[in-house]
């Protein structure tokens, strides 16, 4: 049986669609999670989509932090479950705490829409395993708020931990503090990434096909932990 | 009826390009010496009845997490009219 992946969607929600799709392409089972439930239905893993979540009232991820379905994947990720938020679903992980910093706004102010370099920077989390230290790719790169924020020490912790998961290369594009695109908790079992790695994962739509291998690592992760088969 | 204030800001480590944005309109439109703006947001939240300690201490907790996020911002509360 192939390892059960949630995508959740919330109001406002937009890539759950594509994030579903390159779950089945990485050869996993995709199974539709709604902000309203309050379970999630037995899954193995959980990805928080991107989009914009209640409007991005308040704050990007603020209100859909409060969802019903958040109670548990916090629970469930603080247990060990692989989480990957993307975007916006990196947003959602930072308000509700289950990875430190804030995104704030780019410091262009522009909307920023672009196929980003990104280095990988770390391949002992659920969701990087299937890379090599310090491979290259590019995947799109979509958003207005993805200046990532830590305080100094903070960032150093990351550094020091080996959390920082991918950094922009070429090109800084929004302000984040030490070029960093992505990280991991301690566990590294939850993720954060800005860019896309759902929109490149065919070469009919995507830049590359290097996103994939996010998917695929996390069925890897599942698979070697026994969780499924 | 009770009304409560709830004025957010960024913590002044924190870059604001929206401010800085706004900032560089103020000196466009005649302005002179403006050394900063940093831009944030309010909340004038009305309630029925009176607000007892309670409600108080919720809104407060609300102010803490929902209203304001603690990695980058600020926030303060004031009792305009305790009802």
């Amino acid at each position: 049986m192939a390892p059960r992946i949630g995508v959740v969607t919330f109001p406002g929600s937009l890539d759950d669609r594509d994030a579903a799709r390159a779950v089945r392409l990485a050869g996993g089972e995709s199974v539709s999670l709604w902000h309203g439930d309050a379970t999630l239905h037995g899954v193995d893993a959980v990805v928080l989509p991107g989009g914009f979540s209640y409007g991005d009232y308040l704050r990007c991820g603020a209100i859909a932090r409060f969802s019903p379905v958040m109670a548990p994947l916090v629970d469930a990720a603080r247990g060990g479950m692989p989480v990957l938020g993307i975007c916006n679903g990196f947003q959602i992980l930072c308000e509700s705490h289950l990875l430190p910093g804030a995104l704030t706004r780019n410091d262009s102010l522009h909307f920023i829409c672009r196929d980003q370099r990104l280095r990988i920077e770390s391949t002992s989390t659920a969701w990087t395993s299937e890379f090599t230290e310090g491979q290259e790719i590019v995947v799109p790169l979509k958003n207005g708020e993805g200046s990532y924020v830590a305080d100094e020490r903070t960032l150093d912790a990351l550094e020091a931990e080996g959390r920082v998961v991918a950094r922009y290369l070429e090109v800084n594009p929004n302000g984040s503090r030490r070029d960093i695109a992505g990280i991991s908790n301690e566990a590294g079992n939850v993720v954060g990434l800005m860019p896309h790695p759902e929109h490149a994962v065919e070469a009919l739509t995507g830049p590359t096909t290097d996103g994939l291998a996010f998917f695929a690592s996390v069925l890897g992760s599942l698979v070697g932990a026994g969780v499924a088969r | 009826m009770a009304r409560v204030v709830v004025d957010v800001t960024l913590k002044p480590e924190i870059l604001d390009p929206q401010g800085q944005a706004v900032q560089g309109a103020l000196g466009r439109l005649g302005l002179g010496g403006v050394t900063s703006v940093r831009q944030g947001k309010q909340f004038v939240i009305s309630l029925e009845g009176v607000l007892d300690d309670s409600r108080r201490t919720q809104l407060e907790e609300l102010a803490a997490t929902l209203l304001s996020n603690p990695v980058i911002e600020d926030y303060s509360l004031s009792v305009e009219d305790a009802g």
